[in-house]
């Protein structure tokens, strides 16, 4: 910021304003990189005009950790951990969009059940990834036990996920043609008592913020984004329905047997940071929906489709079976034979379309593996969204639009 | 919504594009086209401003290194998506390492802007006209575009992860 001459001041965007039109004294203020209301290392350089905010100038890339190059020298099982780190409050979603997409590239159709447990980690991941995304808005409008109440049903999601791989937020679960074992009576047990305890629980917590008058003073008309906008700048996903266009991927590119379940999908109006949090708090219940849908027509089958080079064959087997033991070495060494081709497969993820373009040229590695990162893609909007608001509107914006750190920068 | 199939959409684009359309093939379940990179812009604005096809989304932009392809060593790939017949497309421009550039399409699609700075970042892809040009993931004195493949990922003298020891 300098002044040009005494009645212009420019702004470090190159914008240019008339003295005139500001209240008090013309400041630039850091928000973030590190500042807990940023929930991750996001820096906005922001020229305030008292409380308002004039202009912003983000800086990306604090965390970025090469994974595309990464993924250029690793095996096709070995670049699942990767996706882990990109939205890592919903990692079984980008876990398991990666192993359809190399299925796509094999050309592998797994069994009816892998699909609907496919259907049933990836929504209880959505439930989590939407929780946390909800109760921060609760937290940046000092709402502090909202935060807490869903944090118990938060760790039953967890200790489901522990059931099946072990790990609970850098999960690696899952294999490419399925999974590596069925549900286990735990599982199922716990399972049950979620679908069962969630709903009551979840209006518990809903109740304390929906029609809070607190918290709807504060989120209505905070960081609003008009569809057309949204559109622009490439929304997906939560944000881009809360701005009232109904684009899904689960419905309009259906993988993972999602056609066969009945849900609705949940659109807003204004696009403010309320329809952001509405928008998700529907998806929560349509999700348990699926959850319920999948659950109680679970088919019976296997629970990996049969593509030796890429599923690990049974402990025993390698001990005991020649085929088993080449399978487990191949593997182990990443030396499976991939075909040639390229494919683009995309997921709906916590913020979006999740997006995989895979190129093969027959390598042990890709030979280019691109993520479509929602985050990244929608976060450049962000100084649209706050300018002209206060500081505290671009808190609650922030945290609504669910920026997580390690998906935007890779 | 009626979905529209590959076949359908290869006609469609024949007949509004034509001589326009340098190659194309079905790679799995997406078309992809080839353009010259001086027609790139065009091509993309007449495929979101046609009101038949109507690509109204740019799902990714992205870039990636051949080395070896003499004169056509580095390629944009554009992933357009039309909602209306709910059918996607790659749109591909290739650029000779010397000379990489191609116009920008953020006049079209605001989306592009970070797009094009991460492709400019990684790969050195010049996008003219492109409101703000700068690295956008790695530092700004940073002197090389890392996904180049010049740029091998471990320490070259590493011999047990290559692929002729297995007969690739």
């Amino acid at each position: 910021m300098m002044n040009a001459n005494d009645n212009l001041i420019r702004l470090s965007n190159g914008q240019v304003l008339s003295r005139e039109t500001i209240d008090g004294d013309i400041a630039t203020i850091n928000f973030g990189p590190t500042h807990p209301a940023t929930h991750g290392i996001f820096q906005n350089i922001l020229t305030v005009d008292g409380e308002k905010i004039l202009n912003s100038v983000q800086t990306v890339g604090y965390i970025h950790r090469a994974f595309e190059k990464l993924a250029e020298r690793r095996p096709y099982n070995q670049i699942t951990p990767i996706t882990d780190r990109l939205n890592y409050c919903s990692s079984p979603i980008n876990n398991l969009g990666w192993h359809m997409t190399v299925e796509k590239l094999l050309q592998v159709k797994v069994p009816k059940r892998v699909d609907y447990m496919r259907v049933i980690i990836m929504e209880l991941a959505r439930i989590a990834d939407h929780l946390i995304c909800d109760s921060i808005i609760g937290v940046d409008t000092g709402a502090l036990t909202s935060f807490f109440y869903p944090f118990s049903e938060r760790e039953k999601i967890y200790e489901l996920y522990e059931e099946m791989c072990g790990a609970r937020l850098t999960t690696n679960m899952g294999r490419i043609g399925g999974f590596d074992k069925d549900f286990n009576p735990v599982f199922h047990a716990k399972l049950k008592e979620f679908i069962r305890t969630f709903p009551a629980a979840f209006e518990e917590w809903n109740g304390m913020l929906e029609r809070n008058r607190i918290f709807m003073d504060r989120t209505k008309g905070a960081g609003p984004i008009s569809a057309e906008r949204a559109l622009a700048y490439g929304f997906t996903g939560p944000n881009l329905r809360a701005a009232g266009v109904d684009y899904d991927v689960r419905v309009m590119h259906p993988y993972s047997s999602y056609e066969d379940f009945d849900f609705i999908i949940p659109v807003g109006v204004n696009g403010d940071t309320y329809d952001r949090f509405m928008v998700r708090q529907e998806e929560i219940r349509q999700s348990l929906r699926i959850i319920e849908q999948a659950y109680n027509n679970l088919p019976e089958g296997p629970f990996h489709a049969e593509v030796p080079e890429f599923f690990l064959p049974d402990k025993k087997d390698v001990y005991n079976n020649m085929e088993a033991l080449i399978y487990h070495f191949k593997i182990i060494m990443g030396e499976s034979e991939v075909p040639v081709g390229e494919v683009y497969h995309s997921v709906e993820g916590g913020n979006g379309e999740l997006g995989y373009y895979l190129i093969s040229d027959g390598g042990r590695s890709p030979y280019r593996l691109q993520f479509r990162r929602p985050c990244f893609i929608y976060y450049q909007a962000y100084p649209e969204m706050i300018t002209g608001s206060n500081i505290s509107d671009a808190v609650i914006t922030l945290s609504s639009i669910n920026v997580i750190a390690g998906e935007l920068d890779a | 919504m009626q979905k529209m199939t590959n076949s359908a959409l290869a006609e469609a684009l024949n007949s509004l594009l034509g001589e326009r359309i340098v190659a194309s093939e079905e790679l799995y379940d997406a078309l992809v086209v080839e353009v010259s990179s001086a027609d790139a812009f065009s091509v993309i604005e007449t495929l979101k401003s046609d009101p038949q096809l109507s690509f109204n989304f740019l799902t990714l932009i992205g870039g990636v290194h051949y080395p070896e392809n003499a004169g056509r060593e580095l390629c944009v790939v554009y992933h357009l998506h039309s909602w209306k017949h709910a059918i996607r497309l790659r749109v591909k421009a290739y650029l000779p390492a010397e000379k990489p550039s191609i116009q920008s399409v953020t006049s079209l699609f605001e989306t592009a802007n970070w797009m094009e700075r991460e492709t400019f970042d990684f790969f050195g892809i010049k996008f003219e006209n492109h409101p703000n040009l700068t690295r956008i993931l790695n530092m700004d004195d940073m002197d090389y575009h890392p996904m180049l493949k010049e740029h091998p990922l471990e320490d070259g003298t590493r011999e047990d992860k290559d692929d002729r020891f297995f007969g690739r």
